[in-house]
Order: C-alpha cells, then sequence, then structure tokens
C-alpha cells in the first residue's frame, strides 16, 4: 500500500535553530496520525512545509507515492492537502457559507455567486461529516468550537483528503473535544486521512491510530496507539519521566491579598461582562477559575490589572484601594500576569529576549538614572533568567519571535516571577504549551504559592485547575456562582456549574 | 550570521533584521542605479559617463562634497523627525508643516530677539523653532489621543495649513520691504556660520549629526525609547506593562515635530538667513522616503539623506558635463524609493544570485 503522505529526509533551518533535522515521515491512507511533540520540536514547522508555507532546505515530499513540489498552499489544497489552523482563519462577519466557499466561489455565469448551489453544498458537506454547524450564521457568533468545524468543512470544500489539524483541542471544552473527534472519525470512515498535531498524550491516545513523536527536530519514533500509553508517550517527548502531582495547601490568612467586590464592567461590544463579580484571594494559595470560555474571563483579568474600566465595584490588594490606579503602579504594587493571549499581550515579537524580559521594570529594576535602560544590568539579568528558566535561545539578543511558544512563555514567566509578586494573575498560563513547559509553568505556579503569593489561576482546562488548584471558584455569566475547597467537590459538580446548572 | 555581530548592527541600525536589513537596503540602492542604467542606455546616454560625472559631481571637489552635505542636511532632520513618529507606530505625515512652523519660528525669534550674544542668541532661535514644531504636531497628537482621531489625515492636513499660514505671514505682517515673499533678515547673531565656502554648507551639518547620534540613544538606550518601541510594535503588550499608549502618542509626535522645527530652523539659520515663501522644495515629504531607504533608523537616515543629497548636487554637474537631462536624478530617486519598498522582491533577488 502507498502511504497518503511521505516526506523523506526533510531539514529546515532558521537562523540558531534547526527545526527540522532529517525527518522521516509517512502517513497511511484513511489514517489518523498523530504527531506529537513539545513546543519547538518542529512539528508545525514540518506541517508547514507539507502545506507550502515554508519551504525545506533539503528532502522530498511524496503525495500518493509520487514526488511533489509544494511551494505555496495553493499547490498544497491542489494536491489535496487541507490545514487548519490553530488560530482560525475565518471572516468573523460573513456567514458559514460564504466562509467557505472563499476562495472557490461557484457561480451561475462567472460573475454572479451561485447561492443555492453553494447553501447546498456545504449543507451536504455538513450532513455527510455530521458536523453540526448553522451554515447561514455569521461567523463572529458561533462559539470556537463551531468556528473549528467550519475550517474543518473549509478544507473539505477545498477538497481535501488529507487533513491537518494543529493542536485542535487546545481551544476547545471537553465537551467540544468529544464532538471533534467523532466529526475526525466520520471522516475517516470516509477515507480520509487526517494529521492530528498535539502535544496531549490523552488525546493522542484516544484518537490515532499512529503517533510520531518529535523531539528537538528530530523523529524519537512511531508507534501503534493501541500499543502504547501516556508513560512511554511522555518518554519519549520529554527523555525522562514526568511529575504532574502536586501538594495542596488551603490555610488563609486573615486578610485576602486581593478581593474583589461587585466588580462589573462591559465588553469590547458593549455587552455587561463582568455582573456583580466578588472574589477573595489568600496568601499561599492557589485559586482556580473554572468556566466555559467567554464567562468574562478575559475581562476579569484586565478589570483586575487595570486594563479595562470598571463600571462599578472594587478592587484591593492587600487592604488598599487600587480601583482607580493605572496599571503601571499595580505592576509596581506587585501585581504580576501571565496574559492569556501571549502575542497580543505578553510580548513584543520584535523585541530581544533581552528587551521583552525588561518590560514592565524598565522604570524601576532596570534603570539607574531615571533616564536611560541600564542594559549591563539588563544582561545580566537575562543570563541569569535563561539559565534559571532553561529558555532555549541562541541568546539574549535573539528576537523572541525566533522562540518557540513554550520558550517564549518560559520568558514571560521569568520576567512575571522574578519581580517576586504578591499576586500572579495567570491566565490560561500552559495554552498551547508541550509537556515539559507546562510541567515547569506548573511547579513554578505552585512554588510561587509555597512562597506565600496568592495566585489566581484562570484556565479552560479543567485537569489543569483540578492538578493545581487549592479552592476552585467557578465563573458564571460574568459573575462567580460557587467557591469549592478542591476536596470538597468534584470534576461532575464544577462541570454542571460551569454551565449554569448551579443553584446556590 | 553570529548572533553578536548581528546584535551589534541592531545596536547601531536599530532595525529588527540587523545585518540582513542592511545588506537588503544597500542592495535595492544598487538595484535601483542598474536599472537607471539601463534607463540610460536606453535613451541614447553612456550610463558610464553620466554615473561618473555624477559621483565626482558630488564627492569629487570640496565643493561638491560641500553642495551634497548642504542638500543633505534639511532631509537629516525630516527623515528622522519621521521614523521617530514611525517607531511608536505613528505615521507621522505632516513632517513638512512642522519643518516650516520651526522654520517660521526661528526667523521670528532671529529677527525680532536683536541685541543678544550669539551664544544665547543662537541656541534659543533653535528652540523657538524646535517648540514651534513640536507644539505643531501636537495638535494631531491630542486629537489622536483624545479623539482618536487618524494621525494621516490631520497631519497631512495641518501641513497644508502650515504651509499657507507661514506664506501669509511672510506676504503680509512679517514681510519685508520689497517685492518678494520674505522675511526681514535674521540678526548675525542668530546665524550659523557657513564652514565651507563657497558652498553654503553651514554649521547645521553639525546638528544634524547630534541629531543623528541623539536620537540613536533615545531610542536605543533610554526609557522613553524603549516605550515609545514597544508601543509601536504591540501597543496592548505595552498598556499591559504598564506603558501609558496615549502619553507616548503626545511624547513621540512632540519629538517628531520638535526634530522637523529644528531642521526648519537650521535650514533658516544656515542657508538663507531669512523665510522665503517656497525655500522648502518638499524637505518633509522627502524625509518620509529617505526614512524608508535608510531603513527607520537614524544612521540609516543619515546616509541615506547623504545620498539623495549627492543625486541633487552631482545631478547638476552630470547635466553640464554631459547633457543628460535632470530628469534622470527624480528617476534614480523613484527607483530607490521603489526597490526599498519591495524589500520581498530584493530578497528574491538576492537568493536567485546565490
Amino acid at each position: 500500500m502507498t502511504s497518503a503522505i511521505q516526506m523523506v529526509d526533510i531539514t529546515k533551518t532558521f537562523p540558531g535553530v534547526t527545526a527540522n533535522d532529517n525527518i522521516d515521515f509517512s502517513v497511511d491512507k484513511a489514517e489518523i496520525h498523530g504527531l506529537l511533540g513539545e513546543n519547538g520540536a518542529g512539528k508545525s514547522v514540518l506541517m508547514s512545509i507539507l502545506y507550502g508555507l515554508y519551504k525545506p532546505d533539503s528532502g522530498d515530499i511524496l503525495v500518493d507515492g509520487e514526488k511533489v513540489d509544494i511551494s505555496g498552499p495553493s499547490d498544497a489544497m491542489r494536491l489535496g492537502i487541507g490545514m487548519v489552523h490553530q488560530h482560525f482563519m475565518l471572516v468573523p462577519s460573513l456567514t458559514v457559507v460564504e466562509n467557505v466557499i472563499l476562495g472557490r466561489e461557484p457561480t451561475v455565469n462567472g460573475v454572479t455567486l451561485d447561492m443555492e448551489r453553494m447553501l447546498r453544498d456545504v449543507a451536504e458537506s455538513c450532513k455527510r461529516y455530521k458536523l453540526d454547524v448553522d451554515i447561514e450564521a455569521p461567523v463572529y457568533q458561533l462559539p470556537v468550537g463551531v468556528q473549528q468545524r467550519v475550517e474543518i468543512l473549509k478544507a473539505l470544500y477545498r477538497g481535501a483528503d488529507v487533513l491537518i489539524l494543529d493542536e485542535p483541542t487546545s481551544v476547545l471544552t471537553p465537551g467540544e473535544t468529544e464532538e471533534l473527534f467523532n466529526a475526525v472519525r466520520e471522516l475517516k470512515a470516509d477515507g480520509k486521512t487526517v494529521i492530528f498535531i498535539s502535544h496531549k498524550l490523552r488525546e493522542v491516545l484516544a484518537i490515532c491510530d499512529r503517533i510520531t513523536v518529535l523531539k528537538r527536530g528530530k523523529v524519537v519514533g512511531t508507534v501503534l496507539a493501541a500499543e502504547t500509553g501516556e508513560g512511554q508517550l511522555a518518554e519519549m517527548m520529554v527523555g525522562r519521566k514526568i511529575v504532574y502531582e502536586f501538594t495542596k495547601e488551603a490555610e488563609c490568612g486573615l486578610e485576602p491579598v486581593l478581593r474583589l467586590e461587585g466588580l462589573e464592567c462591559l465588553s469590547d461590544r458593549g455587552i455587561p461582562a463582568l455582573r456583580g463579580l466578588d472574589l477573595d484571594l489568600c496568601g499561599s494559595e492557589i485559586l482556580g477559575v473554572a468556566g466555559v470560555e467567554g464567562n468574562g474571563q478575559t475581562e476579569l483579568v484586565e478589570a483586575v490589572m487595570g486594563l479595562r474600566e470598571l463600571t462599578g465595584g472594587s478592587v484591593k490588594l492587600d487592604g488598599q484601594d487600587i480601583t482607580d490606579t493605572q496599571p503601571k503602579t499595580r505592576i509596581q504594587m506587585g501585581v504580576s500576569h501571565i496574559p492569556e493571549d501571549r502575542h497580543k499581550r505578553a510580548i513584543v515579537p520584535d523585541f530581544s529576549v533581552l528587551e521583552n524580559l525588561v518590560l514592565g521594570s524598565q522604570r524601576d529594576r532596570f534603570t539607574r538614572n531615571g533616564v536611560s535602560i541600564d542594559f549591563a544590568e539588563a544582561k545580566r539579568f537575562s543570563t541569569d533568567m535563561i539559565n534559571d528558566y532553561q529558555i532555549a535561545t541562541p541568546g539574549p539578543e535573539t528576537l523572541i519571535r525566533y522562540l518557540s511558544g513554550g520558550n517564549q512563555q518560559r520568558v514571560v514567566v521569568a520576567r512575571e516571577f522574578s519581580r517576586d509578586p504578591p499576586v500572579v494573575i495567570a491566565a490560561q498560563p500552559t495554552r498551547g504549551l508541550d509537556v515539559g513547559a507546562t510541567e515547569y509553568v506548573r511547579r513554578k505556579l505552585v512554588e510561587m504559592r509555597d512562597h506565600g503569593a496568592g495566585v489566581l489561576l484562570i484556565s479552560a482546562d479543567l485537569d489543569e485547575i483540578w492538578a493545581l488548584s487549592d479552592r476552585v471558584a467557578v465563573i458564571y455569566e460574568g459573575s462567580i456562582v460557587a467557591v469549592k475547597a478542591v476536596d470538597e467537590t468534584d470534576v461532575q459538580e464544577i462541570g454542571l456549574l460551569m454551565a449554569g446548572g448551579g443553584n446556590e | 550570521m553570529s548572533e553578536r555581530l548581528t546584535a551589534a548592527v541592531r545596536r547601531v541600525f536599530g532595525g529588527g533584521d540587523g545585518l540582513q536589513g542592511l545588506m537588503i537596503q544597500v542592495a535595492a540602492i544598487l538595484i535601483a542605479f542598474i536599472v537607471g542604467a539601463a534607463v540610460l542606455a536606453v535613451t541614447g546616454y553612456s550610463p558610464v559617463d553620466a554615473y561618473v560625472s555624477m559621483a565626482s559631481g558630488a564627492f569629487g571637489s570640496s565643493y561638491g562634497v560641500g553642495q551634497t552635505l548642504t542638500q543633505a542636511t534639511p532631509i537629516v532632520f525630516t527623515s528622522i523627525a519621521f521614523l521617530i513618529g514611525l517607531k511608536a507606530g505613528l505615521f507621522n505625515i505632516g513632517i513638512e508643516g512642522q519643518f516650516l512652523m520651526g522654520a517660521m519660528g526661528a526667523t521670528l525669534a532671529g529677527v525680532y530677539l536683536d541685541g543678544l550674544p550669539w551664544v544665547i542668541h543662537v541656541p534659543l532661535t533653535i528652540l523657538v523653532g524646535m517648540i514651534a514644531g513640536a507644539l505643531w504636531s501636537l495638535i494631531p497628537a491630542v486629537l489622536k489621543s483624545r479623539f482618536d482621531a487618524h494621525e494621516v489625515i490631520t497631519t497631512m492636513m495641518l501641513s497644508y495649513v502650515a504651509t499657507h499660514f507661514t506664506s501669509y505671514l511672510v506676504n503680509y505682517p512679517f514681510k519685508a520691504p520689497g517685492w518678494v515673499a520674505q522675511s526681514l533678515k535674521i540678526s548675525g547673531s542668530a546665524e550659523l556660520p557657513r564652514i565651507l565656502p563657497p558652498t553654503q554648507l553651514s554649521a547645521a551639518i553639525f546638528v544634524a549629526v547630534i541629531v543623528t547620534v541623539a536620537s540613536t540613544y533615545f531610542l536605543q538606550k533610554t526609557i522613553m525609547g524603549y516605550e515609545l518601541r514597544a508601543t509601536g510594535l504591540n501597543p496592548s503588550a505595552a498598556e499591559n506593562a504598564g506603558i501609558s499608549i496615549d502619553r507616548n502618542i503626545l511624547v513621540s509626535m512632540a519629538l517628531s515635530g520638535a526634530v522637523a522645527g529644528l531642521g526648519g530652523a537650521c535650514e533658516v539659520m544656515g542657508i538663507h538667513r531669512r523665510f522665503i515663501q517656497g525655500f522648502s522644495p518638499g524637505y518633509g515629504w522627502d524625509g518620509l522616503a529617505v526614512a524608508l531607504v535608510g531603513g527607520l533608523n537614524p544612521v540609516g537616515s543619515f546616509f541615506a539623506s547623504v545620498l539623495f543629497g549627492a543625486l541633487r548636487s552631482g545631478g547638476m554637474i552630470m547635466t553640464r558635463a554631459t547633457g543628460v537631462p535632470l530628469d534622470i536624478v527624480k528617476i534614480l530617486q523613484a527607483l530607490v524609493i521603489m526597490f526599498v519598498a519591495a524589500p520581498k522582491l530584493i530578497r528574491a533577488l538576492l537568493r536567485r544570485e546565490r
């Protein structure tokens, strides 16, 4: 049997990094093939080469046994290769149908859009692959999980036989993940080939037939899902055993370090996002905030950091009212923040690692005269941080955008935690990170707690909340509907509360 | 590329791409000259003769060098003014207006603050010019930070306002006696000395060098410069780090206007010694293009200004010596800008050559 895709001896280097080092990778027809590896292992680069986004330095690509030259996504599409990116590429104001046909519009006479055919075709694909989507709704109204289905539809509509899914579950709730898996199995039954990029062991094991593990740009091996387990995969990825269990503490002083009272604010679209939110964060605890995305988590974080205007309520730090202070003041008072959207809020991609480490402390720690930046000190600090936090970078002067996601996050964590803050706001701190980096960030969060910091952990990943939190708060439609000690509740109860099933 | 070398180039030239960026810039300029040679050849002139006489005209004698630097000086200021705004993510395309307001401010200070010793009068005149430019650029800055008015529109419109307003001033209230629409001559104590007679080169070139060095230091080493660049590259992350976006809009626009105003002041104090209506052939507008050619950093802008100055001064010699029309200079300028604006094209060409 010929493989659907064969990548032979692929090498790709970037300044200072070999992203793919003589990689051999092949996928059978009608197979669900997992591509597993830590961030920076070269998964995304390899798939970007297959999709024509990067040109390999050397190596061949064979589709259905024939050597091909893929110099752009249009070539890939022509060869029946489709890709669903981690960040969706949809036009929010257009409907589902319009997004799906975009670039391949069926016309009546070469000019006028054939609306009927559009609707019919797309509805048919939905039915065939059991993808449940309201195809006439504008995309911005749809939840993330549904938007992802639109991306899959789009790829299928372009005639994809091989579908690359790049970290597809990183944005999904557990329920949505299950639906995605059903759809993927449906695709396989229809003879489609799926390449499933992930770093979540359990998911890869649940859905894939075979799994190829990458590490530092090289193939560690390819294994049958049925013949392996989480332990073996994790060891292949990281090269050592992984510990996820942490000890819990639940002591709380008399005065909470952070007290939020009756917070109210509007979302970007002008709708009430926080509706009288109350929450106390104690020192030496990790308080997990669980909730389905879009229930006010983003606004909660921005309200605490002073990045969003409040329409009501107050924020108190150590008993001191900081409701009307600038973000700068809050940072100086010791509120650290790991933003949920790394590229948007946390880093300046075109700054060097050093410049990113300085960000936020440029006016105190890294200046001696209040005018210029003490680059000697910044350099010393960066070198220390690169060693302490094991940031894989050619050096402090390298632009941070050349680093992998996990290493970028290490820079952010290093910067925020080095201030020794009494309060840490960690929003989706391990989103998109690999096993090694996830474990690292989590351990650091626990370390901060053990040093006495109050950690507010906002995460869409219930496993993460469970693994780390001393207490769990559930956010639903802009307010906290319940706060429970972790050992007095269970996943079912929290899940129910997240879905709005709580009645206090 | 070794990390250290790239970092060093990045420090001096400030760009994100370091050495590679510099190479692309130089390659773009070379390619422009090659295409220019083709244009010359097709129209029946010898490219070699033209370029040789242009180069020797621009750099072959102290007179040529003087003229080249004279032409380059005002563009050094306007290009650096533009890039300071751009570093904070602002398209201040109204440099011309700020340049003229600076020139007018300096003229009035030079003419009417009479009787001061030059050690006071010169810096004072320069300062007034800078303040005039800064105030003019603060109008769009306030409009943006307060009302979200887009600076491309407001700066451009205010530039026309400045052109006509200064022209009104030298036609009516401050008109010198005579036929020409110009102000009175500034007092001798406010003049910048000529340093290479008979050329018009004045001490303004030293001011330009100081501005180049100072703005490089400012952008790369100071807290304000750092915050300004962070704002330009990722406003959300800057805000998250406690940097005020609104404050940076005001700071960068004021600095941008001040440098433009300084350019206008130097042009008056060093060359014309008075405000003559229409004395600027569009130095402000040239600044935008030259800043791009210079890779959006002060040192690069300085050299790009010298290149443009050389094209102009050498071009005149070339026309006299070889009969090639002066228009070829404009074509060359346009080609340089075009190729610099198309870095992807240059990258593709460079790759093919390898």
